[in-house]
């Protein structure tokens, strides 16, 4: 482990999420549902150098593992990033991010057209195309900014 | 057919749409064979915005095949306005009707409105998106003028917000078509229409100037385009003329090009347009019928063999 990644505390039990770009690790926060307010221990380094993105964050989330839908849903902001799942200090699984075929109820369609930003009992869903995603619905594709459609919690 | 409901051109094999138009020349060759066909069918017409001939259209082609409607009637005495939801509306007319069409302001409404229902739902327009009868009536009229084989088509006008175009180049994609987008920069096709062009491997060209390929069309398809897009009316002065056609304009093109328009329309098309031989957009208005009867025939349950 090198002396960059020490800067930030270890865990027990948990999952750490390396590699992501600079500057996203509050969207993967977002993304993954976490705001502090359910006590999960969470520590983030931001803007650590990196020999391959250059500048990268880290994020570490204390008793949690995460889901493989969240995983996927990370890649979409995060494609880089690897997950390691660490159980009494050890890291026992480490995998990258796959890119899913779909997200669902995680972005909001920028369309204010889209039926699904009215008052209506549908989650919204994207699918994930070549260089973007796509509402499944109104056919809107959203290419560099996804990580400002993430639904607020 | 595969599909129960009907929401987009997109989902519209090649097959499926031979399937409706021989249906729908079937039906338009003895429409009296059809009568009384699906007597006791009720379809339930659920406009949330004013479309007097597609609600006729609708209309004429269920009790032309014995059956009859019920209309949840205009928008303002609904209960859109108290606030029930579309996918609630839908769920209560069901169960009143057999099969369902549904036209709405929002994009994709269709699409979520039939995830709600199990009876046939058909998509009448959704906001800028789809409106699959009215390209498989387009289909059906491009076939009879001039076929789909070795087919040239151009598309001139609004291509940015005119849900036919969007629908009708997906179509024009399964059948093969060579396709010829015509319209002022600021209102070329939306760049999600383009992506799934290019995706099918359409033959697509755009241009900004009708000329340059007006000889090579076997099909002109005209449609409007609205002033209100145009931030400022000098804006929309600069463009409009160059998009609009009249006999002298026409005087470029091949013999039998045939010159189409989903109507209605304003100042696109000059009147002297209609006493020549290109013109086909009333008999495409009038093709709503049998193609609509065709596939409420089919989504209801008759057999084509
Ligand atoms: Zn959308």
């Amino acid at each position: 482990m090198s002396d960059q990644q020490l800067r930030v505390s270890k865990i027990r039990n948990g999952t750490v999420i390396d590699h992501i770009a600079g500057g996203q690790s509050l969207n993967v926060l977002a993304i993954l549902g976490i705001d502090g307010t359910s006590g999960d221990s969470v520590s983030v380094a931001m803007n650590m150098p990196s020999d391959r993105l250059g500048k990268k964050d880290i994020v570490k989330v204390e008793g949690r593992e995460l889901s493989q839908d969240e995983v996927d849903v990370l890649s979409l902001i995060a494609p880089a990033a690897s997950i390691n799942i660490i159980r009494e200090y050890d890291v026992v699984e480490k995998h990258r991010v796959e890119r899913p075929e779909v997200v669902e109820g995680v972005l909001e369609c920028p369309n204010r057209g889209c039926i699904t930003t009215e008052d209506e009992p549908v989650d919204s869903r994207f699918a994930v195309v070549d260089d973007g995603v796509r509402c499944e619905y109104c056919d809107t594709i959203i290419r560099d900014d996804i990580a400002e459609h993430i639904v607020a919690e | 057919m595969r599909h129960d409901h009907i929401i987009s051109a997109k989902q519209l094999s090649r097959a499926d749409i031979e399937t409706v138009l021989d249906h729908a020349a079937d039906i338009a060759a003895d429409p009296g064979a059809y009568a009384g066909r699906h007597e006791g069918t009720l379809l339930g017409l659920c406009f949330f915005e004013p479309s007097t001939r597609t609600k006729m259209s609708f209309t004429t082609a269920m009790k032309r095949l014995g059956g009859d409607i019920v209309d949840m009637g205009p928008v303002d005495s609904s209960s859109v306005k108290k606030g029930e939801s579309l996918a609630d509306t839908v769920r209560v007319v069901e169960g009143y009707a057999d099969a369902l069409v549904l036209r709405h302001p929002m994009e994709g409404s269709a699409k979520m409105a039939s995830e709600f229902v199990d009876a046939p739902l058909v998509n009448a327009g959704d906001g800028a998106g789809q409106h699959p009868t009215q390209t498989l009536l387009d289909l059906y009229t491009i076939r009879e003028n001039a076929g789909f084989e070795d087919l040239t088509v151009g598309i001139m006008g609004d291509l940015k917000y005119g849900r036919t175009v969007h629908s009708l180049a997906h179509a024009l994609t399964n059948v093969d078509a060579r396709q010829h987008f015509i319209s002022p920069e600021s209102l070329r096709l939306p760049r999600s229409v383009r992506y799934d062009l290019h995706q099918e491997g359409a033959e697509v060209r755009e241009h900004t100037d009708l000329d340059e390929i007006l000889p090579e069309l076997d099909v002109l398809y005209v449609t409007r385009i609205q002033r209100e897009r145009f931030p400022d009316e000098s804006e929309y002065r600069a463009v409009a003329g160059q998009y609009q056609i009249d006999s002298e304009t026409l005087s470029q093109a091949k013999d039998d090009l045939t010159v189409m328009h989903p109507l209605p329309r304003v100042d696109e098309i000059d009147y002297d347009v209609d006493d020549t031989d290109h013109a086909a957009y009333f008999q495409q208005a009038h093709n709503g019928v049998p193609v609509r009867m065709a596939l409420l025939d089919l989504m209801l349950g008759g057999e084509r063999e």
